[in-house]
């Protein structure tokens, strides 16, 4: 009987987080503490002449550092070495940081930067994705002769294809980016302390820029309030400059981004322009599938490669394709470099194919439900990379349950409207795919360990470097450790993730902290339960008892990928991800067709999560991320002019509130898989890919119009309403 | 710098800070109560929330100076409120958000927790729909906003010593009648207190 496994554990972060005591990097109290800001560029492209300092400052009140600065190598380390920590003459985007100053206070700082006069020669600048003249990474899956099918459609068969735009989306975690780091120590070690996703992709980037090894560099994280893939790549940055500030001041510095720095500043999600067209036979079944994806990757290489790996591995949706081919490329513009939020690339993709679907739907006679349905990969198909799906395969279990809970399956879809007036209502569906971890051989290429330490009171201590950023991480590892050990939760303590202690398990992304870190979470309790041996006694009496006998405490294992996985890098063949999470939405809308305003009034989804450790946190994910979704479907904006982020506070760049969020309809469907702790599999971003295309369906089932973009703004809807009427006049 | 007088959490507290640092400013950095957040200090997040003489009110756009003379309640001060008033424990909207999952980052939930405390406290029963006004005010980035509903219902519900009605995963959990006699149970209860509040003392103002 499990105690843990399926029920709601107290979360370890609670207490403090209700009662105001949880510690966040602006909480922080550091005695003599300094202020750090940074010198941006006010022009997306040009070149860096030099730097004027105002003769009538004081410049001995207060710290500079430019990229002559830079003990180590000028590079924020991550993927390509293509972006400097500091420009030393190219600019390549709005915003890029040419200079640090770290002050006694924050008015003295805002002197300083006001002082720093940077001499910069524009240059002509690319803001068009299509246009673009670099490319960072082309992705090519193939399977069977797609080509030849278009060449040649067969009797009766029919060719649909459209062309579909997504928008950037900001993460907005309510607690802005921010690190305090500290002078190096006399042995030349570094330390800091923030907001982050990923400890050791932090330390790695400080160990180049500083010059000194990875174990010299200390980063620990504190309370973070939000991440959504945000807190991924732009920590790197942000601590480099701290550590680069408090090294040049001697003194330990606070580098904390108000909104405004924020929101002008980090990385959002890539804008993306999609081409899909397929072939059907005329009963519906899918016959071949073509994509060109392109994505906007902003002025450095970041994290694109992998985020357009994802976004190409999603393109096909969750679908059987005898015949496809995807290419995807994603290009250099002088946007500020886009990276890592949420989904990571799918639901750009996703919202293509789903759109795409709807329209075949149309084309073809048959219902959306009904053509998803025929055509949605079942256990022993394969995907387009050649995967065969063996195990967890909830596809059809997802589209019967959220059949059953809304009756989707017999809404007349795009049927003409009876009612009269402006508000119309419409239903609208998603079935969409997400591969929980790594990419292909990622997982075993980075083998993400955990260790536990019995301590001398027989409690067994966690160390992981996965961070609790409200997704919870804590009571996930408390529950898998507890179960795993035959223990008590209370049994079970927490290390913070501190390179200086953990191990590296890998970042906190990619929907691997439950799947694939408390996977190796478990063996590693399994191994440790094993050395202790089962008794009557209690846990702690057992352990204590072990330790006693000379036992050792100390166990670490590393992740072992599933026996018989493969996958080729070079051809795109193979295992692309380990297990997949289904899941379907249909939204409600209603639609104002005078004034083009949408209004998201319910959402249901059936997620397939493998196994719900603990439903209440997998709820508040599907949740969390399904309203992510749907203010990126219709509400939330992000624009840049001339490369900068127009929407420059939380009163322009709009997220949904209280009134805006729909009524959730969660219905967990479980599929255990067994290369996961207790059947689990990752979840945290397959709620982020459904629900845009869901709500685009329904405003077309409200109104006839055929949504191509995201955000599907009012004005955006209206076009498209004049677009209809003008047509019906013709 | 101009000295300060603040009353917080039912304590007289004596400060300095330049005359045009804010609320959130002296309680953060004077006062060492950083249980307020700064999300984006220009009134549009709601994570600074504070209650002033019982209202809701953001911390970023409140000059300190002006909150002299006025009862100040933060996040640290709801227990030892709810601990002086004869309660136990944390206040009941701390307990119900914590075991809802209305908090995940935790960030936002400061600020939320003191809106729904303000709300209660003018309405002890308030409709799903007057619960999401209350709130509007405060943005939360994690959640989906629904478990924060449940534990503003939850608090709600134990006040009026019934369960809650069950949630749409709980109910699918449940036997189908079993769930519909919770969720009756619940409704009832409700209706009931919100009748016997109408035009009552501590009624809607």
């Amino acid at each position: 009987m499990e105690r843990y496994i399926g029920r709601d554990l107290a979360r370890p972060d609670g207490p403090a987080k209700v009662e105001g005591r949880a510690v966040y990097v602006a909480d922080l109290d550091v005695p003599g503490a300094w202020v750090g800001g940074v010198v941006r560029s006010t022009v997306a492209r040009g070149l860096l002449l030099g730097l004027d300092f105002d003769p009538g400052f004081d410049w001995r009140t207060v710290a500079v550092a430019t990229a002559a600065d830079v003990p180590g190598e000028n590079v924020v380390a991550l993927i390509a070495d293509d972006q400097p920590l500091l420009v030393a003459r190219e600019i390549e985007h709005w915003g890029e940081p040419l200079a640090l100053v770290a002050a006694p206070d924050e008015l003295q700082l805002a002197r300083a930067l006001a002082a720093v006069r940077p001499r910069i020669e524009a240059r002509a600048a690319c803001f068009d994705l299509e246009r673009s003249p670099r490319v960072f990474k082309s992705i090519r899956v193939a399977q069977g002769d797609a080509g030849a099918v278009f060449r040649d459609v067969p009797p009766g068969a029919r060719v649909v294809e459209g062309t579909y735009r997504t928008d950037s989306q900001e993460q907005l975690y309510v607690e802005t980016q921010g690190f305090v780091a500290f002078p190096p120590a006399s042995d030349g070690s570094v330390t800091v302390r923030g907001s982050l996703q990923c400890p050791h992709y932090v330390q790695k980037a400080l160990a180049r820029a500083l010059g000194i090894a990875p174990e010299e560099a200390r980063v620990v994280q504190l309370a973070t309030g939000g991440g959504f893939g945000g807190k991924e790549d732009y920590p790197s940055v942000l601590a480099c400059h701290a550590a680069l500030l408090a090294r040049v001041a001697r003194r330990p510095v606070r580098l904390i981004l108000g909104r405004h720095e924020d929101l002008a500043v980090t990385p959002k999600r890539h804008p993306a322009r999609v081409r899909v067209r397929a072939a059907f036979a005329a009963d519906g079944t899918g016959l071949a599938l073509e994509a060109d994806v392109l994505f906007d990757g902003g002025a450095y290489t970041t994290l694109s490669p992998v985020v357009l790996s994802r976004g190409v591995l999603h393109a096909s949706g969750p679908y059987r394709w005898p015949a496809a081919e995807i290419r995807g490329s994603v290009v250099a513009t002088n946007h500020v470099p886009y990276g890592a939020f949420r989904g990571f690339g799918a639901p750009q993709t996703c919202l293509a194919i789903e759109r795409l679907m709807d329209r075949a739907a149309r084309e073809l006679g048959i219902h959306p439900f009904e053509l998803r349905l025929r055509n949605a990969l079942r256990p022993g198909d394969t995907t387009v990379t050649g995967q065969r799906l063996e195990h967890s395969v909830g596809s059809l279990e997802v589209l019967e349950a959220i059949a059953r809970r809304t009756g989707f399956d017999r809404h007349a879809w795009g049927a003409p409207h009876a009612e009269s007036g402006p508000r119309r209502r419409g239903l609208g569906f998603s079935f969409f795919f997400h591969g929980a971890g790594f990419t292909g051989s990622g997982e075993e290429l980075l083998r993400g360990r955990v260790s536990l330490a019995l301590l001398p009171d027989g409690r067994v201590e966690v160390l992981a470097g996965s961070t609790e950023i409200g997704q919870g991480t804590q009571a996930l590892f408390t529950a898998i450790a507890a179960e795993a050990l035959g223990a008590d939760a209370a049994d079970v303590v927490l290390a913070t993730p501190d390179t200086a202690r953990v191990p590296d398990s890998g970042p906190t992304v990619a929907s691997r902290t439950c799947m694939v870190v408390g996977g190796v979470l478990a063996a590693a309790a399994a191994e440790l339960r094993q050395r202790v041996g089962d008794g009557a006694a209690s846990w702690r009496e057992r352990a204590r008892a072990f330790l006693a006998g000379g036992g050792d405490g100390a166990v670490t294992r590393a992740y072992a990928p599933p026996p018989g996985a493969r996958w080729d890098e070079h051809s795109y063949r193979g295992d692309a991800y380990p297990v997949y999470g289904w899941a379907a939405d249909v939204a409600e809308v209603f639609v104002d067709e005078d004034t083009g305003e949408v209004d998201v009034a319910r959402l249901w989804t059936a997620v397939d999560v493998g196994r719900a450790l603990q439903p209440r946190l997998v709820t508040g994910q599907i949740e969390g991320g399904a309203l992510q979704a749907v203010g990126w479907a219709h509400r939330e904006v992000v624009s840049a002019r001339d490369g900068r982020c127009e929407q420059d506070r939380l009163a322009t760049c709009i997220v949904p509130t209280t009134l805006d969020a729909p009524r959730f309809d969660v219905t967990l469907v479980e599929v255990p898989y067994p290369g996961g702790p207790f059947g689990a599999k990752g979840v945290g971003e397959l709620p982020m890919d459904g629900g845009a295309p869901a709500v685009l369906s329904a405003i077309e089932d409200a109104t006839g119009i055929h949504p191509a973009q995201v955000p599907a703004t009012p004005e955006r809807i209206l076009d498209l309403l004049v677009a209809r009427a003008e047509e019906a006049h013709a | 710098m101009r000295p300060l007088r603040l009353t917080v959490n039912g304590d007289t507290l004596e400060t300095a800070a330049p005359a045009h640092w804010t609320l959130l400013e002296v309680l953060r950095y004077r006062l060492g109560l950083t249980g307020s957040k700064q999300g984006c200090d220009k009134g549009d997040c709601g994570a600074c929330t504070v209650l002033v003489d019982g209202r809701p009110q953001l911390a970023c756009l409140t000059l300190a100076a002006l909150a002299e003379g006025h009862a100040i309640t933060t996040i640290e001060g709801l227990m030892p409120l709810h601990v002086a008033a004869g309660g136990d424990g944390p206040d009941p909207v701390q307990g119900a958000f914590d075991r809802c999952g209305a908090l995940q980052c935790g960030f936002c939930q400061p600020g939320m927790m003191l809106s729904a405390r303000a709300l209660l406290n003018r309405n002890p029963c308030p409709t799903r729909g007057e619960i999401r006004e209350a709130l509007s005010g405060n943005l939360c980035r994690c959640t989906g906003y629904t478990q924060i509903f449940e534990a503003v219902e939850l608090a709600v519900a134990e006040s009026l010593g019934v369960a809650p009605a069950p949630r749409a995963w709980e109910e699918q959990r449940m036997k189908p009648a079993e769930a519909q006699e919770q969720a009756r149970r619940a409704a009832a209860a409700l209706a009931a207190a919100r009748e016997r509040n109408d035009g009552g003392p501590g009624a809607r103002s």
